[in-house]
């Protein structure tokens, strides 16, 4: 077998038993899912009734800022799995197997996307009850969630790297909490930047989370001409913005995880 | 005789403790290894860098004549691997753990399927098999361990510390398994802390002891080492040992030890039987006696006489959970 074929198939071996994993113990997939109906549901109804928006529904704006947020914390799952699988002496195992170095990785990163394609169909739904419309073709509708996955999967191996490194689950967990909520809340998401102190505005700007959710917006139509984006480089092009920090975190983590794996010690 | 696991000056630090300390092994091709000692001696280690898990610091080791470290993946092939702390996925069905270990050493579908059916039925999970791991004893967790590393029919497998944690039946039902596999011809490094297991498994021992090998050969060579039969008596009163002493005194080949706290009274002696006859003559009625015999040497003397201390157990009675690290430190 070649090798590539090799890291194929052994990635995709790893990425059944993720899956299977995640059917067996649904609990993961009903928390991810229901914490963006909360989101979804809280914002919509109290934020929204406090945030008039000029020429946009609160609920329209929103969606992209809430898909964002949850598919960055559907990442971070990845390292979670990946601590547990070290406290167990699953990775010991792979490890000691003639498999492909990349296979553990890739199969878990595989197997999140599957987690946030099923938490984002369950939020849509949500989205369409509430009253939240996309206004733009079906192809600008698929390129959005296109995007928010592939911008999830970068940063899930960013997720691969630290949870190698922190072995705990529970670590880890506290850990991405406390760093995910600030940047995903410090941005565009909820609310428009304008108003922001001028640190935490140059922050909103420059952070790629509010590329990626201007971008969806745009692909969504969920923007309207009163609420014209920041006149700074990242939001006037955000699909460019924020590809890029895809493919840096990739550049970046892809190698960094698969080297770590390598050499991790499980105790 | 062609040599499996070949290792030499095998050195391995980790921070402030030395794990390896100049390992040199040797084990011909169709025999088990017995890597005795106790918790924090370095076996975990000396495992993980024959298995191509950890890189050591200085030395090196091949199997099957293939480098650990640069025939990493061709080791890796050749090999099957069952850690200190079972390594199943809990949430896969016994049958599925042993497919996914099949699938990952490249061997066809087909005969992943009916060898893992076969692996389970020889480790006696065969009902258990379609039932999500979680739900299996410690026992049970183990042997589908040992046969996910058994999937690819490895020429050598490597078992640290199987039996460790298991009650005394599910370890001797182990022991069975273990047995039966050495009958089919596969060479096999066994690490433990019980000196019975390596009595019973190994075919060649190694005593290792602060990461260096203190003491090597088969069960028997051991206890010569240690000397031959011992007379032993326990008795009701630690006033009494004296007593016994002087009663005895000139029948054994050497002093007497007392042991005070556990009340018993030990000598080497020759002679069998009639010695034996001889000393209840003399002690007749002088003492309240318990129990008393001829004791041959089993590896725990072996252990006792090489380093000076009990393998299992600290003089406060207690197992040593106490990391290897600071006693390192105390004997430098
Ligand atoms: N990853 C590690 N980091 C630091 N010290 C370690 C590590 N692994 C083992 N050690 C130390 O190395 C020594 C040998 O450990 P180990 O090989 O696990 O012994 P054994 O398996 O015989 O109980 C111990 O002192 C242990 O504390
Ligand atoms: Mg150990």
């Amino acid at each position: 077998m070649s090798s590539v074929g090799m890291a194929v198939a052994d990635g995709l071996v790893v990425t059944k038993r993720n899956l299977l994993k995640i059917r067996r113990v649904p609990d993961v997939l009903v928390f991810s899912t229901l914490s963006p109906i909360m989101f979804v549901l809280l914002f919509t109804y109290i934020f929204g009734s406090a945030i008039p928006l000029p020429g946009v529904d609160y609920v329209d704006f929103l969606m992209a800022g809430i898909f964002a947020q949850t598919v960055v914390f559907g990442s971070s799952f990845t390292g979670t799995s990946l601590a547990e699988d070290m406290t167990k002496g699953l990775i010991d195992r792979f490890r000691s197997l003639p498999m492909a170095r990349s296979a553990v990785l890739v199969g878990r990163t595989f197997a999140d996307v599957g987690i946030n394609v099923v938490s984002m169909v369950v939020m849509v739904i949500t989205g369409l009850l509430v009253g939240w419309r996309i206004n733009g073709t079906v192809l600008e509708a698929l390129a959005g969630f296109g995007l928010l996955l592939l911008f999830a999967y970068s940063v899930s191996w960013l997720m691969a790297l630290i949870g190698l490194s922190v072995r705990s689950p529970e670590v880890f967990n506290n850990a991405s909490f406390i760093v995910i909520f600030p940047i995903t809340f410090i941005a565009n998401t909820f609310v428009p930047t304008n108003n922001f102190p001028t640190v935490l505005k140059v922050v909103a700007e420059w952070n790629p989370i509010s590329a990626l959710v201007q971008a969806v917006r745009e692909l969504w139509g969920n923007t309207s001409p009163q609420l014209p984006p920041p006149d700074v480089w990242p939001l006037q092009h955000p699909v460019l913005y924020s590809g890029l920090w895809m493919l840096g975190l990739l550049l970046v983590f892809v190698p960094l995880s698969i080297r770590k794996y390598q050499r991790v010690a499980a105790r | 005789m062609t040599v499996a696991i070949e290792v030499s000056g095998l050195v391995k630090r980790f921070k402030r403790t030395t794990a390896l300390d100049g390992i040199d092994l040797e084990v011909p091709e169709g025999t088990v290894l017995g890597l005795l000692g106790p918790n924090g001696a370095g076996k975990t280690t000396a495992v993980r860098i024959m298995t191509t898990l950890l890189k050591p610091d200085a030395g090196r080791a091949t199997v099957l004549g293939l480098d650990v470290l640069r025939d990493a993946d061709r080791v890796r092939a050749v090999i099957g691997v069952t850690g200190q702390y079972a390594a199943v996925d809990e949430y896969l069905t016994g049958f599925e753990n042993l497919e996914m270990a099949g699938r990952l050493y490249h061997l066809p579908r087909a005969e992943v399927r009916s060898r893992a059916r076969s692996l389970l039925e020889q480790f006696d999970l065969a009902d258990a098999g379609d039932r999500i791991s979680k739900t299996y004893s410690g026992g049970m967790r183990r042997r589908l361990d040992i046969a996910a590393s058994l999937i690819a029919r490895p020429r050598v497998l490597f078992l640290d510390e199987p039996t460790t944690g298991l009650d005394p039946r599910s370890r001797i039902t182990m022991w069975e398994f273990i047995a039966a596999l050495v009958g089919e011809g596969t060479t096999i490094l066994l690490t433990t802390q019980y000196l019975e297991e390596a009595d019973r498994l190994a075919d060649g021992i190694a005593v290792v002891d602060h990461g260096r090998i203190i003491a090597r050969g088969t069960a028997d060579e051991l206890k010569a080492q240690v000397g031959g039969e011992r007379l032993e008596f326990t008795v009701t009163d630690a006033a009494d040992l004296p007593v016994l002493a002087d009663a005895l005194s000139g029948l054994g080949l050497d002093r007497p030890n007392l042991d005070e706290a556990n009340r018993t009274f030990s000598m080497p002696v020759s002679g069998g039987a009639g010695v034996l006859r001889e000393a209840l003559d003399r002690v007749a009625d002088r003492v309240t006696v318990i129990d008393v015999g001829l004791r041959r040497p089993d590896l725990d003397d072996v252990f006792l006489t090489l380093t000076g201390r009990a393998a299992e157990v600290q003089p406060d009675g207690k197992p040593d959970e106490r990391p290897a690290r600071d006693r390192a430190e105390v004997t430098r």
